[in-house]
């Protein structure tokens, strides 16, 4: 099981922006942007085109139409290290080359979600995607920030628990 | 007065782990004026320290050293160094225990005769019952305050268990409650009511439920009989040239290695540990380990046949409100071979939060089948299979090469499904279901088993030596100062979720250690 592992460096920086979704773009050396500039990644070791790449698998990997890009932006902004980058490199670079014989310019522009989860189940056993599946689980899933869009209200403790705050409020049986 | 005892009193009782077993085994002997020494592997945690958030807790609290696991069981594959998930605390397993609290019906005590010998299973009678056993039981709900027992209210049920409630009485079961549960319904024994909080998995932070780690561990030590040492890691256990134990060896807090000598030495660090234990204190006398004469230690594991049923719905269930496991059928437990398997299983309400809920529900799965399950997880209700399950000799615990951080051999654990098993998980997937849909259910999930919480078997009750590793009082058949205290010492699993057995056991063996050496025997 991955450990606890919030690969939230630079969450700060980016929940401070708006929450806007959209297309991710590639906008120049260091940093790759949403469309309408509302909030960017900055990339020092990996490649702007190798992170995004991460982030398109994020989004594929568990797609939640419901949840803006930050939330899968923090969830793999940790591949951006020494540690990552030979990985990163190999995989990215495998991923896009099985695009490519598929007909496509890259994994990234492959327009269609159903295509582009051909091309990871095809390197499904690979290390490179079974580290960033792994990983997202608790990168996506264990911002608390992200729980509310799914309805979950975490710890309930600090307000008293839910004996007179709705823990038998089902009104539909 | 906090005891503290010397390391060469060889007059005390060493007592190796704090839960359920161990915390209880110490404080009861202590209270009888037994001299206690406990040794805990982890560290000390009050319901302030608890975190309500789940990975956070986890990292608190489980057993993370390393432990390794083969077999075909889908753990193996998908939590390979995380074969259970059990605690490393002072209290051992009672911080993290859903809190059911139910006792074994009579007939499975005496499995082999009961089911008759099943092929491939290593099926044997425990050498006690349920008329044994009852005044041990009444003892422990007594301590625990289990729900339902006494004159003890049922707890309120939540929304998980509304649904749940509706779709057994749909399918016509009758025993369908908010369970037998070590929570208080009311303020009991110095502790408060359940606020209905949830995270009852990440210890109890009002002391609603029951942990040793709050009660029996501080009742012993104000005694003056109990001496606890967290952060110690017993080696190895010593004997003398007579095959008697004479102390441990232990890593200290600091990695320093420490020997507390011992009149009485009981092993209570849960079926992985207890038998890697006793494995790990192999000798020239002992060359397969100490008790093993039968060749039973690390044998026969068993952990519940175990499964999830999970289930979405058209509006909120909101499941995570209120206690995690306050809901039971138990129509199902009886044993009724027309079903196509021995044995019986029970049906409880469950929850896990979002984290958990995205490790669990198909480990490895993803794409827009695992997670539009997600995207309705406030619509969703579950509950968990909890049912006997097959005790097999090539199931359990052997030394791996793999070493922990002070360089002894860790765990394997292997394990493999008995076909009873799957035909009781299956039917009890199948019923799961049936409960869901009667209610409505939009979509259904059933889910393979988590990394075990009920760990059993590998130290096994028996009448004769050959068969298992203690006798009936849990006291080695090869080493007569040399005792068994947690659930390595069950003979048979039963449908059962096993703390309340486990700690009726524990009662029932500080009265016989202390009697018996009063008397002198040991």
């Amino acid at each position: 099981m991955t450990k606890h592992d919030l690969r939230g460096l630079t969450r700060r920086q980016l929940l401070s922006r708006s929450l806007a979704a959209g297309a991710l773009a590639v906008t120049g050396a260091g940093f790759i942007a949403a469309p309408n500039a509302a909030w960017a990644v900055e990339v020092t070791v990996i490649t702007p085109d190798q992170m995004a790449t991460l982030l398109q698998m994020a989004r594929d990997i568990y797609p939640h139409d419901q949840v803006p890009d930050p939330f899968y932006a923090v969830a793999v902004k940790g591949y951006d290290s020494e540690d990552m980058k030979a990985l990163v490199a190999e995989g990215v670079t495998a991923l896009d080359a099985a695009a490519r014989a598929a007909g496509f310019d890259s994994y990234v522009a492959a327009g269609w979600e159903e295509d582009r989860v051909k091309l990871l189940q095809g390197i499904e056993t690979t290390p490179f995607f079974q580290t960033v599946r792994a990983g997202l689980v608790t990168g996506l899933y264990n911002q608390k920030e992200v729980w509310p869009i799914f309805g979950y209200q975490g710890e309930s403790f600090s307000q008293g628990g839910y004996i007179e705050r709705g823990f038998n409020d089902i009104d539909w049986l | 007065m906090v005891a503290k005892f010397d390391l060469n009193d060889d007059q005390v009782v060493v007592i190796i782990g704090t839960g359920a077993g161990g915390g209880v085994l110490a404080n009861e002997l202590a209270q009888k004026g037994v001299k206690v020494v406990a040794l805990e592997a982890g560290g000390r945690y009050l319901p302030e320290d608890f975190v309500n958030d789940e990975w956070e807790s986890f990292g608190q609290l489980a057993w993370t050293d390393a432990r390794t696991t083969s077999g075909s069981w889908r753990v193996a594959k998908d939590f390979a160094g995380l074969p259970a998930w059990i605690v490393k605390a002072v209290g051992g397993t009672t911080t993290h225990w859903a809190g059911a609290s139910i006792r074994f019906q009579d007939h499975e005590w005496k499995a082999l005769t009961t089911y008759g010998a099943v092929e491939g299973a290593n099926l044997l009678d425990w050498p006690i019952d349920g008329a044994e056993m009852a005044p041990w039981y009444e003892k422990a709900e007594a301590k625990l305050g289990v729900t339902r027992t006494g004159d003890r209210a049922g707890l309120p049920g939540n929304n998980n268990y509304l649904v749940f409630e509706k779709g057994a009485k749909a399918l016509g079961y009758k025993e369908v409650h908010t369970g037998r549960m070590a929570i208080n319904s009311a303020d009991y024994d110095g502790r408060m009511a359940c606020q209905q909080t949830g995270f009852c998995f990440q210890g109890c932070k009002w002391g609603a439920k029951w942990s040793a780690a709050y009660t029996d561990i501080p009742r012993g030590e104000a005694t003056g009989n109990l001496e606890v040492r967290d952060h110690a890691h017993v080696a190895r256990i010593l004997h003398d040239d007579t095959g008697k134990v004479t102390g441990v060896e232990y890593f200290d807090k600091d990695g320093a290695l420490q020997m507390q000598k011992a009149r009485i030495v009981c092993v209570a660090g849960n079926s992985f540990e207890s038998p890697r234990l006793l494995l790990n204190s192999a000798s020239s006398m002992f060359p397969e380990g100490l008790a093993n004469s039968s060749g039973m230690v690390g044998k026969n594991y068993m952990r519940h046949t175990t499964g999830s049923v999970y289930a979405i719905f058209d509006k909120p269930v909101r499941m995570w409100r209120g206690t995690t496991m306050a809901g039971i059928v138990q129509d199902e437990a009886r044993h009724d071979p027309s079903r196509g398997f021995v044995g019986g299983y029970e049906l409880e309400t469950l929850s896990l939060g979002l984290p958990f809920m995205a490790a669990f529900l198909n480990p490895g799965g993803w794409g827009r089948g695992f997670t539009t399950a997600l995207d309705h997880y406030e619509n969703m209700a579950g509950m968990w299979i909890v049912g006997e399950d097959m005790p097999q000799l090539g199931n359990g615990v052997t030394l791996s090469e793999t070493k922990d951080q002070h360089g002894l051999p860790v765990a394997n654990v292997n394990f493999d499904d008995h076909p009873n098993d799957v035909a009781m998980r299956n039917h009890a997937y199948r019923q799961g279901i049936a409960m869901y849909e009667a209610v409505g259910a939009t979509r259904v999930f059933p889910t393979p088993p988590y990394p075990s919480t009920h760990n059993l078997g590998t130290n096994r009750m028996s009448a004769e030596a050959k068969d298992g590793v203690v006798n009936k009082w849990g006291q080695t058949h090869d080493i007569a100062n040399l005792f068994v205290s947690d659930g390595s010492q069950f003979t048979s699993g039963a449908a059962e979720n096993p703390t309340l057995t486990i700690v009726a056991l524990a009662i029932r063996q500080a009265d016989h250690i202390a009697s018996e050496m009063a008397a002198g025997a040991i």
